[in-house]
């Protein structure tokens, strides 16, 4: 799905709802089933040798089926219910030190064979504008292996009307607590991938994501006003048991929101989107100025994706995504040197695709690589990138730390972020602490607006709730706030971090990048942090 | 995969006929699309995808269900058609259903070009080296995408309507940057006919503006005069479209909705110089001449000397609020002057001309204001002339406000975004008082 058909789907747009391009919409049952290995593991040899036998040097095939269902609802009706089901082969291949791709639905030998010597005609027709080879990092044969997302209730089998009866209720909980709109969604991920390369891997994965969005809109019709508070759940690498609302996911913050950890109450957060979102209509607006911030996890993980994961991300440094996404500060001199402070002392940031839980959470990348963690910036302190196999060289490692990634059978899979985590600190301190010492600050907590340069140096974000720290105390719910950053200013501006029982996860289901674009979904963990001085604009306007 | 006309009606009315729900509508859509990418002047990813669906919804009273199959053989064809009808089954009632279209007349619109269906790889591999070879030469840096395509799309239902039409199209963008990550310039051309693309000559601005944005000096942020390209407009104006939804406005939940209740319609909301229409068969950016419900898109006036014309009423909308449910614009043309860019740029005393902008993203729908960055080629204007590059700026500006601050609009080009849903003809504009925030550091 491109980002701007989510765009669309996601809000109430110009036009109607669009069905999601992701593939074959099914009937459910279907979603419950698999291909049997053995079929897999034939056809991926039919790949394997074909590729070979064409002068190829190296070969990965993947088999993947994709399936989604989307739910979609606003206020008392289910707009849409659809299931989609897509299938099929990716071949890449070296040949004459280059890569070459290509994809097929057609599940027969014949047509694997003829997609395998297309991307080989394909590679060998690019090498003419190679300047240096392909150096692929080694990778071990793992020999038949399978790995799977850690879930206890399978999404895909829970019956389609428990799902419509859940969001009905949501929404007629938040109409009756004050919103005059509401919109709230499910999505459900499971990728069943099938990894096999010339370096002797067959790997088997079964991967499961889910995400409940939700929208709660007041309108004061005098003023022509209106004010929006979106759901404050994370999309998550779980089962339908993180809709399951147990008492232990749930975490009162200060000023009486509510957030949410391993386990969402999506009803009692309509109620609170509805009626927060009409409290929005009626607070005071921010004096713009400088602030000392302390942000949530609900909040902070955005802030981290976009300027920690995105400008750490190798082909960024190097320029392959220049036309595009763009490029990076973080550039390869300042890691060189040692030397560079991306943050403060309190600031360790890592990248770890093996964390229970995540989006980004697998066995094995999808290049064959099994998954690991590494820090990133370590005490301040940019110490490493991500990268994937024909990267590692560059940095003078000996291995690819896991992070190559496609959205589907039929896109050639690129590196892509990992999860990037803020870590903990070290000293007890929880929320309250970290607010007790605060004279002017602005406490925010749910994601909102964002937008950064593309190389990563200035961005700006929104929020869902902001609340004013007076000499201590939380005093009032506020609006119109945004904060501009310098991106190294920002983390260096980094006074604290809470300790590890506030630890939660935020995360990206449609993260855009590549040419054509590619999305991929990712979280991002953190405690509670706090920025002292922080530049803080004021977004009101008058259209007169 | 394109299927001829008469191919597609034939498996169209097949599926239609297979169907024993109350009713069925299907589309049928097909494309060959290529595309080649490059970046640190080599080429990097090149592909080529066939791919052809057939979307069947079918409705049983007011239930419906959807589903879509890529195989075309009877027995898959029935799969699919069923498939529909257990969805429909078990979906519960919408209350806002709304029954299939009756048999439309469609406007034909010119949206084929032979020569852009004729594109080949090797083409492809040309392009890629027009750009990589002059950039190699001057040690510039170029990075850039070629996507080009035909498709096809055939819709019918039940009730006998029936359209059928290909389209071609031909997207380039391409950055170059100066070795030492000191300037970067950027082009991007979108056209139906690929004759009317020549890379060579295209490549030449984007080096030029690299060469150019090497040495960027800082301004202070604050309220400008500018004059934006359109590639710098595009992305502001298709979210602020997106405002026209006559649903939403009366909802009390766009910047169209008026204070006390009910929509602007009729009302003056931007300088008088402003005028926007649609039209599927504008000979610079034709369209398909329905839209993704098979509702037939006329011309209409959107918006003439500053006042709200038209509203976006979906046909459940347009039954309640007893108004006419047309389809969904395609294409955005507004109107403009006679000049170019640079004769803009020749009447400004002081200002600052952007290349393009970045990133853009809604910061409050109450007022349409959004936030994103210039890029690729900002320069300083002073009596007429660019003076000198300059770093780039983030904006908090709403479209709404820019185009009340009108000061003259050049000459309008074709010109295409991939965020934005609609194919654009837009002027280069000169607007006062434009609000830059903060700089960036970025490149």
């Amino acid at each position: 799905m491109q980002r701007r058909d989510f765009l669309r789907m996601g809000g109430a747009g110009l036009g109607a709802l669009l069905l999601p391009s992701y593939g074959n919409a099914v009937a459910a049952e279907v979603l419950t089933t698999k291909i049997d290995v053995a079929v897999k593991k034939r056809l991926a040899d039919v790949a394997l040798n074909a590729a070979t036998k064409a002068g190829a040097t190296y070969c990965d095939v993947r088999i993947g089926r994709y399936l989604r269902q989307f739910v979609i609802t606003r206020e008392n009706r289910v707009e849409n219910i659809v299931n989609t089901e897509s299938v099929g082969t990716g071949i890449r291949v070296i040949a004459n030190g280059t890569w070459g791709f290509a994809a097929t639905s057609d599940f027969s030998d014949d047509g694997v064979a003829k997609a395998t010597a297309e991307a080989v005609a394909i590679a060998k027709a690019n090498s003419k504008f190679q300047s240096e080879p392909v150096q692929l990092a080694p990778v071990k044969g793992v020999g038949e292996v399978s790995w799977a997302t850690p879930i206890v209730k399978n999404a895909m089998q829970v019956p389609v009307k428990e799902k419509a009866d859940l969001l009905m209720d949501v929404n007629n909980h938040a109409l009756k607590a004050g919103a005059d709109f509401v919109r709230s969604i499910m999505f459900l991920v499971n990728e069943q991938k099938y990894f096999a390369s010339t370096d002797g891997s067959y790997i088997d994965q079964d991967i499961h994501r889910i995400w409940a969005p939700l929208e709660a809109t007041a309108i004061d019709k005098q003023s022509g006003k209106f004010r929006s508070r979106a759901g404050l759940s994370a999309p998550m690498g779980m089962g339908y048991e993180y809709l399951d609302g147990k008492p232990s996911g749930r975490v009162a913050l200060p000023g009486g929101a509510v957030a949410y950890s391993n386990s969402y109450n999506m009803v009692e957060d309509a109620v609170a989107a509805a009626k927060q979102a009409r409290a929005k209509l009626k607070a005071p607006s921010v004096k713009p100025g400088r602030y000392d911030l302390v942000l949530d996890p609900s909040h902070l993980w955005l802030t981290i994706h976009e300027s920690v994961g995105h400008p750490t991300e190798l082909d960024r440094v190097l320029g392959y995504e220049a036309n595009f996404a763009g490029t990076s500060f973080a550039t390869l001199d300042k890691w060189k040197s040692g030397k560079f402070k991306y943050g403060s002392d309190e600031v360790t940031i890592f990248a770890d695709k093996t964390q229970p839980g995540t989006l980004g959470c697998v066995g094995y990348d999808d290049e064959g690589v099994k998954t690991q963690r590494w820090d990133l910036i370590k005490d301040g302190v940019l110490v490493n990138y991500q990268v994937i196999r024909d990267q590692a060289h560059i940095l003078g490692l000996k291995h690819s730390q896991g992070c190559c990634y496609a959205d589907s059978w039929a896109s050639v899979q690129f590196q892509r972020m990992a999860n990037v985590s803020l870590a903990p600190g070290n000293k007890a301190i929880g929320v309250d602490d970290m607010i007790k010492d605060v004279e002017n600050g602005i406490y925010i907590v749910g994601n909102g607006s964002f937008s950064i340069d593309q190389q990563r140096y200035n961005a700006q974000f929104g929020g869902q709730l902001f609340y004013e720290i007076k000499n201590g105390k939380i005093t009032e719910q506020i609006e119109d706030v945004a904060y501009q950053i310098r991106t190294p200013e920002f983390w260096n501006a980094c006074v604290g971090v809470c300790d590890d029982r506030d630890y939660r996860f935020g995360g990206s289901f449609f993260d855009g990048k590549g040419q054509p674009e590619q999305v991929s979904a990712v979280s991002h963990g953190s405690s509670t942090a706090r920025f002292n001085g922080i530049n803080v604009i004021n977004t009101a306007r008058s259209l007169g | 995969m394109i299927f001829t006309e008469s191919d597609a009606k034939a498996l169209l009315d097949k599926v239609i006929k297979m169907s024993k729900a109350d009713q069925c509508t299907a589309s049928l859509n097909g494309s060959t699309e290529g595309n080649i990418r490059f970046a640190r002047n080599s080429v990097s990813t090149s592909g080529l995808v066939h791919n052809a669906e057939l979307v069947i919804e079918v409705a049983y009273g007011k239930r419906v269900g959807t589903a879509t199959v890529n195989q075309f053989d009877d027995a898959s064809l029935l799969r699919g058609v069923r498939r529909a009808e257990e969805l429909a089954k078990l979906a519960p009632e919408n209350p806002e259903f709304m029954p299939a279209i009756d048999k439309q007349k469609y406007v034909a619109t010119d949206t084929f070009r032979k020569s852009t269906a004729a594109i080949t790889p090797a083409y492809r591999a040309s392009v890629a080296a027009a750009c990589i070879e002059p950039c190699k030469k001057d040690k510039l840096v170029a990075a850039g995408f070629l996507l080009d395509g035909q498709r096809m799309s055939a819709i019918a239902n039940s009730k006998g309507n029936f359209g059928y039409q290909v389209e071609t199209s031909s997207d380039f963008t391409c950055t170059v940057r100066t070795a030492d990550g000191t300037g970067s310039g950027w082009v991007g051309r979108n056209v139906a006919d690929v004759d009317d693309f020549h890379p060579s000559s295209e490549i030449q601005i984007a080096m030029q503006k690299a060469r150019d944005s090497s040495g960027a000096r800082a301004l202070e942020p604050g309220r400008y005069t500018v004059v934006l390209e359109p590639a710098a407009t595009i992305g502001l104006l298709a979210r602020m479209m997106n405002g026209f939804d006559a649903r939403q406005a009366d909802e009390g939940r766009s910047f169209l909705t008026k204070k006390g209740g009910g929509n602007k319609l009729g009302e003056q909301v931007f300088d008088e110089r402003v005028s926007i229409y649609a039209d599927p068969a504008d000979p610079a950016a034709p369209v398909i001449p329905w839209d993704e419900d098979g509702l037939p898109r006329e011309k209409v006036t959107i918006v003439d000397k500053g006042v709200v014309k038209y509203l976006q009423y979906s046909r459940y909308w347009a039954k309640l609020k007893k108004q006419q449910a047309l389809g969904m614009p395609g294409n955005i043309i507004m109107l403009g002057g006679d000049k170019s860019t640079m004769d803009l740029v020749k009447s400004t005393k002081k200002g600052i001309l952007v290349t393009r902008t970045w990133y853009i993203r809604m910061v409050d729908p109450q007022t349409v204001l959004l936030t994103g960055l210039t890029r690729d080629g900002t320069f300083y204007i002073e009596n007429g002339e660019l003076k000198y590059p300059i770093k780039n700026f983030r904006f908090n500006e709403s479209p709404v406000i820019m185009l009340n601050n009108v000061e003259e609009f050049g000459k309008p080009e074709r010109v295409s975004d991939v965020e934005s849903p609609f194919l654009m003809v837009i002027p280069p504009m000169k607007l006062r008082e434009f609000t830059f925030s903060s700089l960036s550091d970025a490149v």
